[in-house]
Parts: structure tokens; C-alpha cells; sequence
């Protein structure tokens, strides 16, 4: 109960920074307003110089992230997962806090801290769309499912559904590997097979797919369901329908 | 006319008159629910039609070739020709994904009506003496057509059926003494061994659909033979039959829910997106996909492997690996109690006599709420084996997912038999009808609606 106090606190300290606009960066430094920003938003979990921050009880509010680089600082702030609220949650995909510049700055930044991963370069429409389905099952299935869907991990984690990651965030998030998700660097992945792999995934967004509606690509499960569900009461209305009947009349004559 | 002289042709010539007017005059007793065994015949059916066609294109080798069929994605990759078959099935062959949809819905319908009749014959009481060995015909088929179940999907060698065969492989390997041999024998050799898929075959299209066609077809003449059960009423005794003729009546009713059941799965497979095995890849046994899940009938093991604890014991020098205690001690236990239920009720309620009027589901709490448990029993093991999917689905901890279901799986079905048999006790008295338990088992006080006594009653109920 004594989180309340403070999420709340963090949450005032939020509406103040929206309701105070900050003033602006002198002469729009885009290196200013990155450290501007992080010094604000990032500083108090991750430190001031980028070496993470520990609590008064000693434990880590943030990791370091000095060396984290273009790729992480890009896929945290893009797809919303920093800033967080609450650091013992697994980060979730949502709304980004920052608009494209200040995503810009605050990538930059982080990237001049220290020596990162830079942000993948991925040209989707040159890649083998081919190549990326195998790299795929053979990587990325065994967490996100062969359709992209997401899976389960143990203990509450789980590997995210893929279709709203946009191509440069998938890329970047093979470079750094967040959360539980191996890193695939330079040796495990070229370049040419990073854009590869995030061909497929794009695609898994829309499959070429025949057969009907896809029922939540989850397999077996939901067809089980759309089985017993569906299948067995039309099954069953059928049967009643025409058991219930009046038997037919015969005619004098007939066998 | 035509119909007149070739009726009296063939009779002239084989003499079948006489048996085709008994067999039309034959009666019927009317309910609705006697029917739900043939929406399992009718999908049999369903499912031997579109299979015919799907073996004119299904190739079941295990040769690598390169593919070059029509689906990008999967253009110049290596497979076995049983998965590049299955592709052309699904993108190539006029009508060949529609028949592979409908003959999979089929499938699982096929098996979700053997159960519902199963079911149905169970809460009646359909199973008692002189029906006793069409019970035992019907469980083996139900197990003819897990089976069957299982072979067919694996047979298309895609990375979800590979998945499937090699928890079966490590099954078959679980069984103590005989584990190592019998998965040798079946897949010739290691996993995933060069002949598993060309045997699945002819055990998938020959000799398992035969077994079922020779059972089925004594399971049916058997209900000939012995008479339908019927439901006690106005006229309607232990040695007659009421209801209506098999010609016109009945005749027409079955020929217009075959029609019905062609529709339904028609509608199924021509809608609903089933096992879209492009998306899953060719088989790599290094390889394995999140959310792998057999087909609903094999839910169950799966679910029950899922939630069984880490347990493995040695015994007479022997490891009993963990996998032996919920998919075949389990499996073992469940058929083995399935065949011997008529002949345990016998014994148990000590009611030996033959029986052709049905009971009502409420006049047996202890049979109905035993039936009930033993289905909450299953369905957890069914849900258990969702359980990643649900947890993504729900966002739960998969762990605390496995938990719930372990709790579950002993607390619900008590709870589900003492509220079924609580039920039926209050449907009876609410009818004013005796249960007919025997007489251990009877505990229904006669009151009336207004809480009087009732009336003397009628000596205590026949025996039955």
C-alpha cells in the first residue's frame, strides 16, 4: 500500500511536466533537448550519465543504459514500452510518450552515452521474403508462434503478438533482444537477414490467405471451439429440427 | 413404374421382397436424440467422400523435393513431398483446400457426435444388459476414431503434425519394457525414422476407416437385431417399440439430415479457416512453434501432460518416465473404465435385468452426477491444455494458469456431481416421480409441492 503514495506522486509530477510546457530548447539543439529530455523522463531510473539508478534500499530502479545504444533507445520509446510507470512490470506496447523528434533526441542521445547497437538499416521491399520464412521458424517461432500471434512465457511474461510492430522496430528489437528475447547480432544475423526476417513479419500481417476467416490463428484451440460451439449446436439444431417432425402420412397403397 | 418392375426384376431373381418389406415396415421409436448417433455416421460418410479425393493429390512420402507450387513464401524451400502435396492440395488443385477444410471440420465434428451420443446413451442408460456389447463396439470405435484422428493429421508433415508425432513418439517410448521396441516398430526407428508418414497412411485411409466400417456396420445391425431403446410413456412397454416406420418416415428423416450434416460442415469448411499448414512450415525437428496443440479429441492427454507434476519413479530397476502417467496410465484408465462401465453398474446396483425403456437422467442422481463429474474431469484437462493460449489470450502467468487447472481438475468434478445429483433429486420430487435408483441408493423422501405427505403410495416401484 505504500506504492500508492508514490505512484501517485509520479503521476502528479507527469500532469505537471504536460501542463507546464517545457521551454523551449535554445536555438532547437537537437543534442540539447536529448539530454534535456532524458535528464527529465529517463534520468531517475537510468542515472544521470546513463548508469542506471538504484532506490534507497539499494535495489535497481533501472538498468544501465550508456551502451544501449541507437536500436534499444529507438524500440523502447517507439513502440511506448519507456517510460514506465511501475519498472517491476514486463514493458507493454503502448502509445509512445514522445513525438517523432523528441524520440529523435532522446535516440541520439542515449546513442552518444556510450557504444550501442545503431539503428538497422532495413530495405523490406529488396528482401527475400523466402529466406526471412525460414530464419523466422527457425528463430523467432518458438516464443511469437508460427503466425506471429504471440506466445506464452513463464511466470506472466510473453513474447509479444508481432503485427503492430512497424519494420524498424522489429528490426531494432532483433539488435537488442528486450526483456527475455535473445540478442541476434552481426554474427547471428547479417543485415541482408535481419530485413529478411522483418519481411516475413510484415507479411505475417496479412498472409496470403485462403480457407476463410482465420480464427485467431491460434490453431487447434479456437477451431476446437468454433467446433463444439458452432459445429455441434447447428449439428444438434439440425437433428431436432427433423426429429421433432410430424411423421410423414402414407399413402393406401404405397410399401 | 421403373422402380415397379426393377423391384420385381431383382425380387424374381434373389427373392428380396420379403426382407426389404420387413426391413422398410421396421418401426422407430420417436425422439429426437436417437438420431445424434447417425450425425456420427453421416459425418463418416462426409469424411470418406472428401478423403477419396484428397488421396487423388496427397503424394505420402517422405522424398525431399524443392517446392515450386504457387504459394511465394514457401518457394524453393525443401520439404518432404507429403508437405509439398499438401500445398498443392491447399493452393493448386481445383476444390482442394475446400475438401481438406471440410474433411478436417469433419473430423472434429465426427468426434465431438460420438461423444454427444455416447453421452446420451451413458445419461439414459442406453448401455444396459442386452445392449452391453453395442456399448463396447461403440467405445472402440470412438478409440478407432481418436486414432484415425491423430494419423490424419500428422500426415501432412507440416511443422504443428511434426510437433504432434514426436510427443507421440515420446509417448510410445514412456511405456515401461516395451517403450523403446513398440516406437521402433512404429516409426522404423529413431525419430522421425524414414517410414512414419507412408505407415500413418495406410493405417489413416485402409486400415482403421475399414475397422470402422465393419464395427459400425455391427453396431447398427445390432440395434436392428435387438430393437431400439425407448423412452417410457403412454403405450410404450418393455416389449414393444413406439413410434414410426422406417419407410416413409424414418427413411426421409435420415436422408434429410445427411443432407443437413453435408450443409454444416460444408458451411464450416467453407468459412472457417482450419490447420493452415502454410503457415506453419515444413517439418524441422529442431524446430517447434508457441501454441502447439493437438486437434480437440487429443486435448485432453495434452492437457493432462500439461499439468501433471514433474514426477518419475524407478520400480524393478525400471524408470517410469513422466510422460507414462497422463497420456497412458491415464488413457488406460479412462477406455479401460469406459468398456467396463455396464458391466460395473451391474454389479454395483446388483441389476442384471434386461432393459429397453430408458431412464430419465434424473431418476439415476448417482449415475447422472457420476456422468457429470467425470465430464467437468475431462473438460479441465481439455482447457489445461490451452493453457499458454489462454494465458496470452487473458494475460495471466501461464504458471498460475497451471495451478488453477491442477486445483480444479479434483475440485470441480466433486462439486459438479453433489450440484447434479442435488438436481435430480429436486427434479423428481418436483415431478412427483420416484428415482429409480435400487433401493441403497434411494434416499428421496416423498413430499408434495405444499410440503404435505403425499398419499399412500403404490407398493414400492417394480424392480426395473
Amino acid at each position: 500500500m505504500r506504492v500508492a503514495p508514490a505512484v501517485a506522486l509520479v503521476a502528479l509530477a507527469g500532469a505537471a511536466v504536460v501542463l507546464v510546457p517545457p521551454p523551449a530548447a535554445a536555438g532547437g539543439d537537437p543534442e540539447a533537448e536529448g539530454e534535456r529530455l532524458y535528464l527529465e523522463g529517463c534520468s531517475s531510473c537510468h542515472g544521470e550519465d546513463g548508469g542506471g539508478a538504484e532506490d534507497d534500499a539499494g535495489n535497481l530502479r533501472g538498468p544501465p543504459v550508456a551502451d544501449s545504444g541507437e536500436a534499444a533507445a529507438f524500440y523502447y520509446l517507439s513502440t511506448g514500452r519507456m517510460p514506465l510507470a511501475n519498472s517491476e512490470e514486463q514493458p507493454r506496447r503502448k502509445d509512445p510518450a514522445y513525438d517523432e523528434e523528441q524520440i529523435a533526441a532522446l535516440v541520439a542521445y542515449v546513442a552518444s552515452l556510450g557504444d550501442g547497437p545503431t539503428l538497422p538499416e532495413v530495405d523490406v521491399a529488396a528482401a527475400d521474403l523466402v529466406r526471412g520464412g525460414e530464419l523466422f521458424r527457425e528463430n523467432c517461432q518458438a516464443c511469437h508462434s508460427a503466425s506471429g500471434s504471440g506466445g506464452a512465457l513463464s511466470y506472466g511474461r510473453a513474447a509479444p503478438p508481432l503485427a503492430p510492430a512497424r519494420p524498424d522496430e522489429t528490426a531494432a528489437a532483433i539488435r537488442v533482444g528486450p526483456g527475455q528475447m535473445p540478442v541476434f547480432g552481426e554474427e547471428a544475423l547479417s543485415a541482408a537477414e535481419v530485413a529478411d526476417v522483418v519481411r516475413y513479419v510484415e507479411y505475417l500481417d496479412a498472409p496470403a490467405d485462403p480457407g476463410g476467416l482465420p480464427i485467431g490463428r491460434l490453431g487447434p484451440i479456437p477451431e476446437g471451439f468454433v467446433g463444439w460451439f458452432l459445429g455441434v449446436p447447428l449439428l444438434l439444431g439440425a437433428t431436432y429440427w427433423i426429429g421433432t417432425r410430424s411423421p410423414v402420412r402414407r399413402r393406401k397403397g404405397s410399401l | 413404374m421403373l422402380t415397379r418392375r426393377l423391384a420385381r426384376f431383382v425380387d424374381e431373381r434373389l427373392g428380396t421382397a420379403g426382407f426389404a418389406r420387413t426391413a422398410l415396415n421396421k418401426v422407430f421409436p420417436d425422439h429426437w436424440s436417437f438420431m445424434i448417433g447417425e450425425l456420427a455416421l453421416y459425418c463418416f460418410v462426409i469424411l470418406l467422400l472428401t478423403g477419396t479425393y484428397l488421396t487423388f493429390f496427397f503424394d505420402p512420402s517422405q522424398n525431399e523435393v524443392v517446392y515450386q507450387g504457387s504459394y511465394a513464401p514457401l518457394q524453393g524451400v525443401e520439404m518432404t513431398a507429403a508437405y509439398a502435396s499438401a500445398l498443392d492440395l491447399s493452393f493448386d488443385v481445383r476444390a482442394g483446400l475446400v475438401m481438406r477444410q471440410i474433411h478436417h471440420w469433419a473430423a472434429l465434428l465426427f468426434l465431438a457426435a460420438i461423444v454427444v451420443h455416447l453421452a446420451r446413451v451413458f445419461f439414459t442408460g442406453g448401455f444396459r444388459r442386452p445392449r452391453e456389447l453395442n456399448w463396447v463396439i461403440g467405445v472402440t470405435l470412438l478409440v478407432l476414431a481418436i486414432f484415425n484422428g491423430f494419423a490424419g493429421y500428422s500426415l501432412l508433415d507440416d511443422q504443428l503434425s511434426g510437433t504432434g508425432l514426436r510427443i507421440a513418439y515420446s509417448i510410445t517410448l514412456s511405456i515401461p519394457l516395451a517403450g523403446t521396441w513398440l516406437a521402433s516398430l512404429l516409426f522404423g526407428g529413431e525419430f522421425p525414422g524414414p517410414d512414419i508418414i507412408s505407415r500413418l497412411y495406410v493405417i489413416h485411409i485402409l486400415l482403421i476407416p475399414a475397422a470402422i466400417v465393419v464395427l459400425l456396420t455391427a453396431h447398427l445391425a445390432i440395434v436392428v437385431r435387438q430393437k431400439h431403446t425407448q423412452f417410457d410413456g403412454p403405450g410404450r412397454e418393455e416389449d414393444n417399440v413406439v413410434g414410426e416406420r422406417l419407410w416413409p418416415t424414418y427413411a426421409l428423416k435420415a436422408v434429410g439430415l445427411f443432407f443437413l450434416t453435408g450443409s454444416v460442415l460444408s458451411f464450416l469448411g467453407g468459412v472457417f479457416q482450419i490447420n493452415p499448414v502454410w503457415i506453419y512450415g515444413p517439418f524441422d525437428p529442431a524446430e517447434v512453434s508457441a501454441a502447439s496443440q493437438p486437434d480437440w479429441y487429443m486435448g485432453w492427454l495434452d492437457g493432462a501432460a500439461r499439468i501433471m507434476p514433474n514426477w518419475e519413479i524407478r520400480a524393478f530397476g525400471f524408470e517410469v518416465p513422466n510422460p507414462f502417467f497422463p497420456a497412458v496410465l491415464l488413457a488406460g484408465v479412462t477406455f479401460g473404465l469406459l468398456y467396463a462401465w455396464p458391466f460395473l453398474e451391474a454389479r454395483v446396483t446388483g441389476d442384471d435385468a434386461p432393459h429397453h425403456i430408458l431412464d430419465r437422467p434424473r431418476q439415476r442422481p448417482v449415475r447422472t452426477a457420476l456422468g457429470v463429474a467425470t465430464l467437468g474431469f475431462y473438460g479441465v484437462c481439455f482447457l489445461a491444455g490451452a493453457a499458454d493460449v489462454i494465458s496470452v489470450t487473458f494475460g495471466l502467468s501461464v504458471n498460475a494458469v497451471l495451478w488453477s487447472f491442477r486445483i480444479l481438475l479434483f475440485a470441480l468434478p466433486p462439486l459438479a456431481s453433489w450440484a447434479t445429483y442435488k438436481l435430480c433429486q429436486e427434479l423428481c420430487r418436483r415431478d412427483g416421480v420416484p428415482t429409480r435408483e435400487p433401493v441403497k441408493f434411494r434416499q428421496i423422501l416423498p413430499r408434495l409441492r405444499h410440503g404435505a405427505a403425499p398419499p399412500p403410495a403404490a407398493p414400492a416401484t417394480p424392480a426395473d
